[in-house]
């Protein structure tokens, strides 16, 4: 498949968006101006500056002589950077790929999407009438290769879409400038009476590279096409993505579940060609008024399963605004795993956390409530400690290597952090008599203990606790412990630890 | 006219009461019904089975009440759980310490908990868990439940078999709600296995179902030794609240 690029050139960027800024400027010559070696030169000039003969690197002053009434404005560095990355931006919608090129133009590379519009003749009006609504002056052209696109845009006379193969014919009759050559070689060209392209074409390449360099070569057969150029678009490139533009704005929840439905399955049959689930999902609608509005998913597991990922999805819908309406839709898979895509059976067969509805749910979850890991499994951990002898599982179908403590002496309701008390013991190292917690006194009728737990030796800092299992005479139960013991230790305190049932 | 005898007359009741039971839209599911363990207090329920795929809710007014009814449940759970399937816990100040849930007999691994910080998302939580089918409870640590989100649980519990447990913690008036049966359990002082032994026995608690569809209510001691559950007769235990729990009711 050829390669197909469109390359829109901005000749007024800067003035044209002042232009926006400020609508009572349309009209007036307004010049862009920047301090250069001590003197305040012109950096882009209005279409209408243009037309009474005000260039690009002239003085300020000498505008002036030739039209005394200009505006002047000062040069905001990076802001046609600024500009053109936002434009690149909006133009994802007709195309994943997209770069800037320099100060005053964008390449798209629109290969394989120009049909969806009906056409490169009805994308191609479709992209620069868009543009041109907006205020801004566009030039643009579709060609084979960059260099071409680039030349067509800035230099073409006739026809802005060139056909396929048809580039080499064009370009010949175009003057050198059009091929990208830096400014000493195109006045060195000049000199020789070298004015257009098919003169030097007609030279030897050898001779060519003596003379030129390397990047005339180069030039020539970016722009022919034997040679292919690189852009960095202004997106990295998802492989799983699908897109759907639409005939009509859609503004209704019906119509967008309807885009995502038609864009989940066809993403979907993708994943599940190559073997692989998508872990995340993106989807967004491209407004008609340039907004972008976007909802995502993420899995707990790879998942390529149509209803699942719609049921997620929908879920969301309601937050997105289509305000006047939404011209395209995208489905993205930005992070994607290998997934076994298991046989589908008529009627769910496994029990237990292999069922396939809780992974499912946990999602619904996930992506609905607004706290970050919100469902938690919990693995006993080889620790005595209490606070550490449960882990978090990594995943909901993890299964540990060690079984659980066998011990029965566990509370069922556990406090998160141990609350000191008061109590009175009769002898050390007997359970106490009465404690006071919360400002309650309890009398204990019966007591189970003591049971030391100590951290690990390895550990700087060793603790050690004696834990009681006691009741108290209506039958509550609790679990206290005494940090450190009666002898040498100073830091000697009661705590409340948990409650048995 | 021959007047029937008792044994057909009491068989017309029971099949009266059955039909009654079908025409006030209980269904009665005895292909999946779980051996609860639950000997003596079966005979409350509908057609002697606990009912699963419903709501239970368990009320409690003091944290020792609280803590006596996550014994319980758990000991509930576990029957529920002996099929693999996996249960939700979904609490906004969740305090259990899955080990100690390994002493009523549930696998602790086979719980997911999810926790979050406002009741209206557990509520949600708790209504899509219930709507998910192939698990076998979903536990709910609730304060404030109107009728209408009750009633929206209970019939997510019908349609797809799923039993709720809701842990309310109430220090004001009961309001009722949409569940097949209200619980309070409340501790009860252990006993060791001989008398005049140091130490503490087995949990034991004071059990009453103080409403049930379509059932009797009544009050029960039970003692959970290994993730069973064993029925003491109320009379055989002499002691001072049962007495007092006895003279309020009766």
């Amino acid at each position: 498949m050829t390669k197909r690029f469109l390359y829109c050139w901005f000749p007024h960027l800067t003035t044209d968006w002042l232009i926006l800024c400020n609508p009572k400027l349309a009209g007036e010559a307004l010049v862009v101006t920047a301090h250069q070696h001590g003197r305040i030169i012109v950096t882009a000039a209005s279409q209408v500056a243009q037309a009474k003969g005000i260039r690009n690197n002239m003085s300020v002053a000498d505008a002036m002589l030739i039209e005394p009434t200009i505006r002047v404005a000062k040069e905001k560095p990076g802001r046609a950077e600024k500009l053109l990355q936002n434009l690149a931006l909006w133009c994802l919608r007709y195309t994943p790929i997209a770069a800037v090129d320099g100060q005053d133009g964008l390449i798209l590379d629109i290969t394989g999407c120009a049909h969806l519009w009906g056409g490169e003749e009805r994308y191609f009006r479709e992209i620069i009438l868009k543009l041109r609504s907006k205020g801004f002056d566009v030039r643009g052209a579709i060609a084979d290769t960059i260099g071409a696109a680039w030349a067509n845009a800035r230099y073409g006379r006739v026809h802005p879409i060139l056909k396929p193969g048809e580039q080499q014919n064009t370009i010949l009759s175009f003057s050198p400038a059009a091929l990208r050559l830096n400014p000493i070689t195109l006045v060195r060209l000049r000199n020789l009476g070298l004015r257009r392209i098919s003169d030097i074409a007609r030279i030897q390449r050898s001779a060519l590279r003596r003379r030129f360099g390397d990047e005339m070569i180069l030039r020539l057969d970016q722009a022919f096409g034997q040679v292919e150029e690189l852009i960095t678009p202004v997106v990295p490139v998802e492989i799983f993505e699908e897109r759907l533009p639409c005939l009509d704005p859609i503004r209704t929840a019906g119509g967008i579940e309807i885009a995502l439905t038609r864009l989940l399955e066809t993403l979907c049959l993708r994943l599940q060609k190559n073997g692989k689930g998508l872990r995340e999902a993106i989807f967004k609608g491209y407004r008609l008024d340039g907004k972008v509005e976007q909802i995502s998913v993420g899995t707990s597991r790879a998942s390529a399963h149509v209803p699942h990922l719609l049921r997620l999805l929908a879920e969301k819908i309601p937050t997105m605004e289509p305000d006047l309406g939404f011209e395209v839709f995208s489905l993205t898979a930005p992070k994607v795993e290998d997934a076994a895509s298991g046989q589908e059976a008529l009627w769910e067969t496994a029990r237990g956390l292999e069922h396939s509805g809780l992974p499912d749910l946990v999602d619904r979850i996930n992506n609905i409530v607004p706290e970050k890991d919100a469902v938690k499994r919990f693995l006993p951990d080889a620790h005595h400690w209490p606070e550490r002898s449960v882990r978090l599982a990594v995943s909901i179908r993890e299964k540990s290597d060690i079984p659980w403590p066998d011990s029965a002496d566990m509370p069922a309701v556990m406090l998160k952090k141990p609350e000191p008390i008061e109590v009175t013991a009769p002898i050390p190292d007997y359970p106490p008599m009465h404690f006071r917690y919360r400002g309650k006194l309890h009398t204990i009728t019966k007591a189970d203990g003591p049971e030391r737990i100590a951290n690990e030796w390895w550990l700087d800092n060793v603790q050690y606790r004696d834990y009681y299992a006691v009741e108290e005479s209506n039958g509550a139960r609790y679990w206290l412990f005494r940090s450190g013991d009666y002898t040498g230790t100073p830091t000697r305190q009661w705590f409340i630890h948990g409650f048995f049932a | 006219m021959g007047h029937i005898d008792d044994t057909s007359k009491q068989e017309i009741i029971r099949e009266l009461k059955r039909d009654l039971l079908l025409l006030q839209g209980f269904k009665s599911r005895p292909a999946d019904a779980v051996d609860m363990g639950l000997g003596p207090i079966s005979p409350a329920f509908p057609n002697q089975v606990f009912p699963t795929g419903a709501v239970h809710e368990f009320i409690s007014d003091s944290s020792d009440s609280a803590v006596a009814s996550v014994g319980f449940m758990s000991c509930l759970i576990a029957r529920l759980m002996a099929t693999g399937a996996p249960c939700l816990w979904v609490a906004s100040e969740r305090q259990v310490f899955p080990p100690g849930l390994k002493r009523f007999g549930i696998d602790p691994s086979q719980i997911v908990f999810v926790d979050l910080k406002k009741e209206k998302q557990v509520l949600w939580v708790l209504e899509e868990a219930l709507k998910q089918e192939g698990l076998a409870a979903v536990v709910g640590e609730v304060k404030n439940i109107n009728d209408i989100a009750s009633r929206r649980l209970q019939i997510a519990a019908e349609k797809t078999g799923v039993t709720g447990f809701l842990l309310r913690h109430i220090t004001r008036a009961v309001t009722p709600i949409a569940s097949v049966a209200r619980w309070k359990i409340t501790p009860l002082p252990s006993e060791g296995p001989k008398m005049n032994m140091p130490g503490l026995g087995f949990p034991r608690w004071s059990v009453e179902l103080e409403r049930v569809r379509n059932g009797k209510p009544g009050s029960w001691i039970v003692e959970c030794t290994a993730g069973r559950l064993r029925f003491l007769s109320p009379i055989a235990t002499t002691l001072p609240i049962i007495q007092q729990q006895q003279k309020i009711t009766g």
